[in-house]
């Protein structure tokens, strides 16, 4: 009678995974409107989810162990409008992968982190008006041949991206007959690129701009191939959140703080337009 | 769940059979490359004990991510040498899970008595005659559990790829987790596929140990 019990084995496991799975679909509904705009009012914090590991945007400084970059700066900046003087600004890193489940379980109020608005996207969060008017770009190295996005649509060329970016549509898309090899992060994405394993990595100019600064030997070719405007997102329905962000990014754009975090941090990167990055 | 497997499918077969192939590629050369090790280090020559030994502890004792990362970043760096993702991941897993095998199935030469050896040498054979026709056939039967512990391994190991781009399960998984944002159930998926591999193997495993062989 071994068999049925190990069948019974098999099914108490199968069980256990599916509960788990809709129990978890469950807690995502529910509560109204309001509840992350009364938690953070009443809180005095909110809780950004930001990038660590993006030069420019998000990144957590090796040298000084500290947050460092144009989001968490304009993170800060509007947790003052939103919260007044004494409000605090929290923050968790999120990755391309993680960042929207985070969102879902309640981890973070918001996500401040590259994120493109994309219709796909919309289904899962609500966004709010874009921040920063990024473009997928394309990076090589300077002895590569490559000088534009048509180098790349040949069969044998492979673009590095990482996952669960927009980039990979933007390649399917403009050059159907490259193969496209994803990473987790940049750093692998980067390093892919150093070793040969692919002719180009695509990904926001901002980001890119980003590497290449670091990295001598690593140029941007081909300007911008698709437009990718940033958005912060909130959980789909806490349209009081969304409300409040949307007033502050009116507010901060109006009274010129915006303009000078932008022009603070992209204000001297080689080939990159902040009139075009503004919004 | 299930709707989530019946849109992205083919996503989620390409990387069940890559994961299957780096799996029985690894498999075949890590159990002769293993045994080979294995019986090296139980050779009387002390200089090939001493290579056999070198070899398991080095491999043994790095993390297989080290490992894979050599075959895939280092060596196309400083040499002609070009891999791709699922190249130098089976090869790393192929070494890594390797000096597993060997230190296992040594476990299984040694703890066949010394009488064996000496009742074979006595009677006429070389030492290579009697490993091969009286201490191996003993020794594989003896380590049969932990071995078939070490495939189920080498058959989650393989997940190793898809950090090096080789489309295996794991890779896959990803894809669809951060293209569908539904991550719990994509994650969830992926486990199922894992099992589908290796729970067949453990009761395989369990089935021959119980039979003897």
């Amino acid at each position: 009678m071994k068999r049925t019990k190990l069948f019974r084995k098999v099914a108490a496991l199968l069980f256990l995974l599916l509960t788990t799975v809709s129990l978890s679909a469950c807690a995502v509904e529910s509560d109204n409107s309001v509840r992350v705009y009364n938690h953070v009012k009443s809180s005095k914090t909110i809780t950004w989810g930001v990038k660590y590991d993006t030069a420019l945007f998000g990144i957590k400084s090796v040298k000084t162990n500290k947050l460092e970059g144009f989001e968490i700066d304009f993170a800060r900046l509007l947790t003052k409008k939103i919260l007044g003087k004494d409000g605090k600004a929290k923050f968790i890193e999120v990755t391309a992968q993680t960042k929207i489940p985070q969102l879902k379980n309640n981890n973070l109020d918001a996500v401040l982190a590259t994120m493109t608005i994309t219709d796909e996207r919309k289904k899962s969060v609500d966004f709010s008006t874009p921040y920063f008017n990024a473009g997928t770009s394309l990076m090589t190295k300077t002895s590569s041949p490559i000088k534009s996005i048509k180098d790349l649509n040949h069969k044998g060329r492979v673009v590095i991206v990482a996952k669960g970016t927009t980039a990979a549509d933007d390649i399917a898309r403009l050059a159907p007959k490259a193969k496209i090899r994803q990473y987790n992060d940049y750093g692998s994405c980067t390093n892919a690129l150093l070793a040969g394993q692919g002719d180009a990595v695509a990904t926001d100019n901002g980001i890119l701009a980003g590497i290449a600064k670091q990295h001598k030997g690593l140029h941007l070719v081909g300007g911008t191939i698709a437009v990718e405007p940033y958005g912060i997102a909130v959980e789909k329905g806490q349209t009081k959140m969304l409300e409040a962000i949307n007033k502050a990014l009116k507010e901060v754009k109006a009274d010129g703080s915006y303009h000078k975090l932008v022009k603070k941090w992209f204000g001297d990167i080689p080939g990159f337009s902040v009139k075009e990055a503004e919004y | 769940m299930l709707s989530l497997l019946a849109a992205n499918w083919s996503t989620f077969l390409l990387g069940f059979w890559n994961t299957i192939l780096c799996s029985l590629i690894s498999l075949f050369f890590s159990l002769i490359i293993g045994s080979g090790f294995a019986i090296l280090e139980t050779v009387p020559n002390k200089f090939w004990r001493g290579v056999a030994k070198v070899y398991v502890e080095i491999f043994r004792n790095i993390p297989l991510l080290v490992v894979t990362m050599v075959f895939y970043l280092v060596l196309p760096t400083y040499t002609p040498l070009k891999l791709t993702g699922f190249q130098a991941g089976t090869i790393g897993l192929s070494i890594y899970s390797s000096a597993f095998i060997a230190e296992t199935v040594r476990s299984g030469i040694q703890s066949v008595g010394v009488g064996q050896m000496e009742g074979a040498r006595s009677n006429g054979m070389t030492y290579w005659q009697a490993m091969r026709y009286v201490i191996l056939p003993q020794a594989f039967r003896i380590v049969i559990p932990p071995l078939g512990n070490q495939f189920v391994n080498l058959i989650k190991n393989s997940s190793i790829l898809a950090f090096v781009a080789g489309f295996d399960l794991m890779y896959q998984g990803d894809i669809v987790a951060s293209n569908t944002f539904q991550t719990i159930p994509s994650y969830v998926l992926v486990g199922l596929f894992y099992l589908i591999l290796t729970l067949p193997l453990s009761y395989y495993m369990q089935y021959l140990e119980k039979k003897g062989v």
